[in-house]
């Protein structure tokens, strides 16, 4: 799967999420741009790891700020 | 979950501040500002004068129903309970100041240890200075850097505090799911070592986890499985063993936590287990070996309390008979609960919002009955609960005048 596809399935998961229609950028940030919270952030990730049947873990998660790097995160899982 | 009143269970990440380093805890002192503002009794400065009993304090001055302690058993003032803390006291003196491993191992903690092992018919036992280092100390030090800590988003701060303080990847599912938890098990690259974390009762709500399945998809998938049993020892299951007893799946769980400070009724922290090599916890634990031992009046109470436990059927029917009936009673005043039906010794009401939550709480300390008070970010969907433990010591009149102060508290809130 190339990095493209991962990138707009993520975009799809991300929508019902995204309540005020933030513009998606890959620098767009998930705590202070999309003002998710944890519980949000749990419900999210929960839907990305079922989708691509992969785990991302509290551990990876600490390191993901922005939406370009858990697309590179989740397209390095899946070719992996 | 906790007892924590501005701090969510899972570990907030605190951003760096330039200058004062306090800072960063503005938003939370303007929270606590803006509360009190509202008018109420300061939920965090409550001093018991006077305790009179499992169930009466003297709290701010008034005689107070204590209903928020999870003084679940009553034990804080058994006659043997006491004695036995007196004689130890005199007998060992006032602490051991050491570690289990130098010098603070004493007679009472073997005995201690030795009433664990026997009310829960298990090989081995460990005790740890308080139920919060239990946690901290067998997840971090049995899940190691590349296994896997799968565990219950709604899960007790010890709990993520030990998956934060050790090196394996940390996997959380939706609370209670039983499906969530079985796909991310199977998602664990092969051969990595996997510990599955559950509670018997989670704290917050008062509700138990489908134990029976989970320790059997656990089981299947290959994980080892810790269950914390903080808020069901000596009240759940035949013998009070907890929701792994009345679930039938005592022998397929590896590891119990427990805690003194509810049931047992006095502090301290314990891992029960029948793994074959268990005891060499007892070097490689650092929150157990790098910290003072509990004191010998502890450690005494303690044994003596877990050995009346054994026995205390007529307490825990008792127990079930108040939970079942403030459940009861609150449903038909109106009142919203955590459960349908009441699972535990924890009844939690589920409030509006937080302002009508904290007036409730007010006039509920001004009627003369104390419950915690929980809000966001410590509950689950950011949910603002009072949340009321049961003790066996409540009498049924008891029971009916604290149905009746709810009543009157939540008429005046406008609640109910």
């Amino acid at each position: 799967m190339d990095r493209d596809e991962v990138d707009s399935r993520i975009r799809s998961i991300i929508e019902p999420f995204n309540k005020k229609g933030v513009a998606i950028k890959d620098d767009t940030t998930f705590a202070g741009d999309l003002e998710f919270d944890s519980l949000t952030v749990m419900d999210f990730v929960a839907a990305i790891e079922d989708e691509f049947d992969i785990i991302i873990s509290m551990n990876q998660q600490a390191e993901i700020e922005k939406y370009g790097q858990l697309v590179d995160a989740v397209h390095g899982q899946v070719n992996t | 979950m906790t007892e924590a009143i501005f701090q969510p269970d899972k570990p907030p990440v605190n951003e760096a501040t330039s200058g004062d380093l306090f800072s960063k805890f503005d938003a939370t002192i303007a929270m606590r500002e803006n509360l009190l503002a509202s008018g109420v009794e300061d939920p965090f400065s409550l001093v018991m004068e006077k305790v009179l009993s499992p169930t009466r304090a003297i709290c701010n001055g008034r005689d107070t129903i204590l209903l928020g302690t999870y003084n679940y058993m009553g034990m804080t003032f058994d006659p043997d309970v006491v004695a036995a803390g007196q004689k130890a006291l005199a007998d060992f003196g006032s602490g051991t100041t050491g570690s289990r491993v130098l010098n603070g191992t004493y007679q009472g903690h073997r005995e201690c240890e030795d009433a664990l092992r026997e009310f829960y018919a298990m090989d081995h036992a460990m005790v740890f200075s308080t139920g919060y280092q239990a946690n901290l100390g067998i997840i971090s030090t049995i899940a190691g850097k590349g296994d896997y800590v799968v565990l219950d988003i709604d899960s007790h701060a010890s709990i993520w505090d030990g998956c934060k303080m050790g090196d394996a990847e940390i996997v959380p599912f939706k609370h209670n799911d039983i499906e969530a938890m079985e796909k991310r098990l199977k998602r664990i690259p092969e051969g990595a070592g996997k510990l599955v974390v559950l509670e018997g009762v989670y704290s917050m709500l008062g509700d138990i986890a489908p134990l029976a399945e989970m320790v059997k998809v656990a089981k299947a998938n290959g994980a080892m499985v810790l269950v914390d049993e903080a808020h069901s020892m000596g009240f759940i299951g035949e013998n009070g063993r907890g929701v792994v007893e009345q679930a039938g799946v005592i022998d397929d769980v590896d590891f119990i936590i427990g805690t003194f400070s509810k049931s047992v009724g006095t502090v301290g922290g314990f891992c029960v287990s029948n793994h074959p090599k268990f005891e060499i916890m007892r070097l490689v634990c650092r929150p157990y070996v790098f910290t003072a031992s509990l004191p010998p009046s502890v450690v005494a109470t303690a044994a003596t309390s877990i050995r009346k436990l054994m026995s205390a059927k007529a307490k825990r029917e008792h127990l079930w008979k108040n939970s079942q009936r403030l459940h009861a009673g609150l449903t038909e005043l109106g009142f919203t609960l955590g459960t349908d039906e009441p699972q535990s010794a924890i009844v939690a009401v589920i409030m509006p919002d937080l302002e009508r939550g904290a007036a409730m709480w007010s006039a509920l300390l001004t009627e003369g009955l104390y419950v915690n008070l929980a809000r966001p970010p410590a509950t689950p969907a950011n949910m603002t609960l009072l949340r009321c433990s049961l003790c066996a010591e409540h009498s049924d009149e008891e029971v009916e005048t604290i149905l009746g102060m709810f009543e009157r508290a939540g008429k005046l809130v406008g609640i109910i």
